[in-house]
């Protein structure tokens, strides 16, 4: 082959490739709404301008069933692996789920939201009754105070901070913006784990998360990590 | 007032007999506000070291704590007819018309005080003069002064007369109270009607005055009109395009419900786009059909003034103008009907007949008998979702209205402020001032709710939609769509 027909071989591949994502995921490669897993060097330790957390942990979802009030909080007090709400997973961890193996994923999203759909496709499972456990930790240089999580699911989910549950909300539904709110809260100085329970029965799923500050204004001044505490 | 065809004497003996009557109401049961309300032709209220004042034909004079519970007052040194009031700078000028031969033979006085607190050293009614008269021959009568201090450039004019002829307008100096030049030509910029008004809002001039005839208690036509113009000398145009001059003018506010012949509207600016007016209906049929004294939310639509509601005990969906959700107690709904049987009517055939309302004893066999959060939702018609507003006697109020509880309708569960300054819901209603509540009507029809304390603070904090599923407190912003609320009848 010469070098002219190597660039067209090249231009084909890249084409069919092209297609190929459109094909499977129309829409998304081009509006950034498929996650990155597996990023090392991430440059997203930190909220972006609306204040929205790019990084998380991500477990491979758990099959559940029920987005109702009740059912949610029975699934959330359902220990499915061991430390369930007080574990600080780190990348490509595994835990055992009634038999399988899941493994904890670093993701981190170009957008506002984490698309769980596309999450869920990629590590070769899918988001229909599903449980999606998410963790970060929110890096303070100092104590803030008066401060609100504020989160949109796709659908259902329950928050925690610091081990204490602060957002429930429930049912069927899209996410929006500021969906949920917590009470005013005190993110302390240093490491704060920020941990949610995302419930999806069928169809599109994913979820954005932000804080606030006293004004309701996106809140700034801190570094996101996934891993070890304090680092 | 419109007495064109009694002589002095007899406005006396009427004002006597409507101070008579006005005592005579004086316990009766409240329907608006509370207290002794009996007042003719009130001035503008006015607020002096935190009490509320008006003062009325005849040398009637009421005051209030609170604007919600009214009692008598001390009449002041003149006891002429319709007086009205202004604060200037640290006086208080009241201007107040007698008829000083047979009218439309009449003149306003101005009588000033550094206070309106009759307990205080500095109170001492100090008389300032003639602003205005009619000669009996000319087309005024110069009576029913309304004084209005321009927010746009300070300065400060009177409007007066009746339906003799023209309603004026003269320039006062702020500094005195008295007219700037006696020799200056009043402006004629109204004609058929009395009792006027001017308020000035977003370029506009409005001059509020009242039509039809008044003192003849439940037969009295009295009804607000109003005009406006970009030019405080006019012409006042109403919403026809008929001048005021030629008799024009767009109805704020005429009879209706139980009380009949509103006149003698007077602004009440609380401040972050709260307005609020004073006016005396000619009869309160819940009153023996007696003149009293109201105030009603101060609304504005497609640049016209509207005489608002107070909150009316009720139940009501309670939904955020910025989300559209409705507040609810935070439990789980279960929907109206029960949950759907696909299989008897298909997909979407419903079942045979009316749903019945959600019976609330029946769903709340499974909420939690503690304090509950609260939360927003879309509105769903369930039981945990409508609210019954009512209002709480001896609790006090505030202008226009009384405080209120908020309960859960059908259950004693009352809306309350926790010590974090957070909602929450409590068993039952006690009275605490942290289960109380205050709704203001917003210039646009939507409400502002506040609770009456929170708990360990001195702020003024009011119902927030901080997201789309969580209601909180938050300082009142009047530019944002986060604290206004639609109370809608379920």
């Amino acid at each position: 082959m010469d070098k002219d027909n190597n660039y067209i071989w090249t231009f084909v591949l890249l084409a069919i490739s092209a297609f190929l994502i459109i094909v499977s995921f129309p829409g998304a490669a081009a509006c950034g709404q498929i996650p990155k897993i597996g990023v090392e060097n991430s440059t997203r330790n930190v909220p972006n301008t609306d204040g929205f957390i790019q990084r998380w942990l991500l477990l491979e979802p758990i099959r559940i069933k029920g987005d109702t009030q009740k059912e949610v909080q029975q699934t959330v007090k359902t220990e499915h692996f061991p430390d369930e709400l007080t574990m600080m997973p780190k990348d490509k961890q595994k835990v055992s789920v009634n038999g399988s193996e899941l493994i904890w994923h670093a993701v981190e999203t170009d957008e506002y939201n984490v698309n769980l759909y596309y999450f869920a496709d990629a590590v070769g499972s899918n988001c229909n009754n599903a449980l999606f456990w998410a963790v970060v930790i929110v890096n303070c240089p100092q104590e803030m105070t008066n401060v609100r999580l504020a989160i949109g699911t796709n659908s259902a989910s329950v928050w925690w901070v610091n081990g204490k549950e602060v957002i429930g909300i429930y049912g069927n539904r899209s996410t929006v913006i500021d969906d949920g709110v917590s009470k005013r809260l005190t993110l302390k100085k240093g490491s704060n784990v920020i941990r949610a329970a995302i419930i999806n029965a069928s169809g599109a799923a994913d979820f954005c998360a932000r804080f606030l500050d006293s004004k309701d204004t996106p809140l700034k001044g801190f570094t996101v990590s996934v891993g070890d505490i304090g680092k | 007032m419109k007495p064109i065809r009694f002589a002095q004497s007899s406005n006396i003996v009427k004002s006597i007999q409507l101070l008579i009557g006005f005592i005579a109401i004086c316990n009766s049961p409240a329907i608006a506000l509370d207290g002794p309300l009996g007042i003719h032709d009130p001035s503008t209220i006015v607020l002096c070291k935190g009490k509320y004042y008006t003062y009325g034909t005849g040398g009637s004079s009421l005051v209030s704590d609170d604007g919600w519970t009214w009692r008598l007052g001390v009449r002041p040194a003149r006891r002429g007819l319709a007086p009205d009031i202004i604060q200037v700078g640290d006086r208080y000028y009241m201007y107040i018309a007698a008829n000083i031969g047979r009218q439309p033979r009449a003149e306003i006085n101005m009588i000033w005080n550094k206070t309106l607190d009759t307990n205080s050293s500095d109170f001492k009614w100090e008389e300032g003069g003639v602003v205005a008269s009619s000669d009996g021959v000319e087309f005024c009568n110069a009576i029913d002064p309304g004084v209005f201090l321009d927010p746009t450039d300070g300065k400060l004019w009177l409007v007066y007369g009746s339906y003799f002829g023209f309603i004026r307008l003269i320039q006062l100096d702020p500094k005195t109270g008295l007219r700037i030049n006696p020799n200056d030509k009043p402006v004629d910029i109204a004609i058929n009607c009395e009792a006027s008004d001017m308020i000035y809002h977003d370029g506009w001039y409005y001059l509020l005055a009242t039509h039809g005839s008044c003192c003849r208690g439940a037969e009295s036509g009295y009804n607000i009109r109003v005009g406006r113009s970009r030019h405080v000398t006019g012409p006042f145009i109403d919403n026809m395009g008929t001048d005021m001059i030629h008799g024009g003018g767009k109805l704020f506010l005429g009879s209706s419900g139980r009380v009949i012949g509103p006149g003698h509207f007077g602004l009440i600016n609380l401040g972050d786009g709260i307005q609020k007016f004073s006016c005396h209906y000619e009869a309160d049929l819940d009153r023996g059909g007696a003149s009293v004294l109201d105030i009603r939310p101060l609304l504005w639509s497609d640049g016209w003034p509207v005489a608002g509601e107070n909150c009316k005990a009720a139940t009501y969906e309670i939904e955020s103008i910025r989300t559209g959700t409705a507040i609810e107690l935070a439990v789980e709904g279960i929907p109206v009907g029960g949950r759907p049987n696909r299989s008897m009517r298909g997909m979407f055939g419903g079942v045979e007949g009316v749903i019945p309302p959600q019976d609330v004893n029946e769903v709340s066999m499974n909420w939690p008998t503690g304090s509950v959060d609260v939360r927003m939702a879309n509105y769903l018609c369930q039981a945990q979702q409508k609210w019954t507003i009512m209002p709480v006697t001896g609790a006090g109020g505030y202008l226009g209205s009384p405080y209120f509880k908020i309960t859960v309708a059908g259950t004693d569960r009352p809306l309350a402020v926790g010590n974090d300054a957070e909602l929450i819901t409590l068993p039952a209603f006690t009275g605490s001032p942290e289960q109380l509540w205050r709704l203001d009507q917003l210039s646009d029809g939507t409400w502002r709710i506040m609770p009456k304390v929170i708990p360990n603070s001195k702020e003024s904090l009011v119902l927030s939609a901080v997201g789309s599923s969580f209601v909180t407190l938050a300082k009142f912003d009047p530019a944002s769509d986060k604290q206004r609320w639609l109370l809608k009848m379920p």
